[in-house]
């Protein structure tokens, strides 16, 4: 099991944070392009599920898979979007996404009144502590993939 | 003695609720009279900074917002609120979980227009005004103002454009502290600049 690269997004649309530990290819496009597909993307399915849902449901749009890999979505109520790409091994992660939100995302950028909140994220803090913590996780192996 | 002998009452302690990691830790039992002191010492130097009490008043909801905006993440953090799905749930949720929280009151909620987009917040015992008496050069002065910013900072953030402000005051010689909150719009998430 994996995980290959992490995304963070604000309510507007702009990428606060990108990491990456296990990527073996590469888009092709720039950073800044990659950023803009793939919060169109998000921004499409999530549209996309909640008008052709049958029934109301409170989550939305949770994660998606293809033949190789496995996207995990968490947006909470205030907009913030954190993507996580892993392989197909992995099951459910909502605990593991909210848990990057309210452990490291709010105490050390929030609560870092030097840290803006609507740019990419300058602090190393927050980057250490978020790579640590993903590295952390269960299914982390630089092995596998 | 300390104070509290003296005045009477039992030292009030606020409990900061957790989330299960946080380097904060060891705060997580503070006194609430040094944020009521310390926002005693920020009005009175804002009376000294500002002419006339409306520019003060102007000050504190600017600060309020600016504090809301990120006190609301704080907030989703630890209570684990999903998305509310009208007014009604809002007011509750301010009152019973986000009050309790940051302030240790439950402040009631009442007064609901007809339409349900308009209700009030009633404080019994505000604790920003502990110790405060209003001289009478400052009676356009809202002392706690700042709460109306956090206010609308913190649902602005949650895409609830709100009006919020004192309509009672105890500091002006009412009986309770009334908050007046009107709900405006909902704020719409716009596709950003530059796609399709």
């Amino acid at each position: 099991m994996t995980v290959h690269n992490l995304y963070i997004f604000d309510r507007n649309g702009v990428c606060l944070h990108y990491s990456e530990w296990n990527r073996k290819k590469h888009a092709g496009i720039s950073r800044d392009q990659e950023y803009q597909l793939m919060y169109g993307m998000l921004f499409s399915i999530r549209s996309f599920v909640n008008k052709m849902s049958p029934v109301d449901f409170r989550d939305g749009f949770l994660s998606f898979q293809t033949s190789k890999y496995k996207l995990h979505y968490y947006e909470t109520a205030t907009g913030i979007k954190i993507v996580m790409n892993t392989d197909l091994g992995v099951g459910n992660i909502r605990d593991v996404l909210s848990q990057i939100y309210s452990t490291i995302l709010v105490e050390f950028v929030v609560k870092n009144p030097l840290c803006s909140m609507n740019e990419p994220i300058q602090s190393e803090l927050f980057r250490t502590k978020l790579d640590s913590f993903v590295r952390g996780l269960p299914f982390f192996s630089a092995r596998a993939g | 003695m300390s104070r509290q002998a003296n005045r009477g009452t039992e030292s009030k302690k606020m409990y900061w609720y957790l989330p299960f990691i946080s380097p904060s830790a060891s705060l997580h039992l503070m006194n609430s009279e040094l944020f009521t002191l310390t926002y005693g010492a920020l009005v009175t130097q804002l009376c000294k900074d500002y002419e006339n009490d409306e520019d003060v008043n102007k000050q504190l909801d600017k600060m309020g917002y600016n504090i809301g905006v990120r006190l609301i993440e704080d907030f989703l953090a630890r209570s684990n609120v999903g998305r509310c799905h009208d007014f009604r749930e809002t007011a509750d949720v301010i009152a019973k979980v986000a009050f309790k929280m940051y302030l240790g009151i439950t402040p009631s909620v009442t007064n609901w227009s007809p339409a349900g987009d308009e209700f009030s917040l009633i404080l019994e015992n505000n604790p920003l005004v502990d110790f405060v008496e209003l001289p009478d050069n400052h009676s356009g002065l809202i002392y706690s103002n700042l709460l109306c910013g956090v206010l609308r900072g913190a649902l602005e953030m949650v895409q609830m454009a709100i009006d919020v402000k004192f309509i009672q005051d105890i500091l002006k010689g009412d009986n309770v502290t009334e908050i007046r909150l009107k709900f405006i719009k909902r704020i719409e998430e716009n596709l950003p600049a530059g796609e399709e």
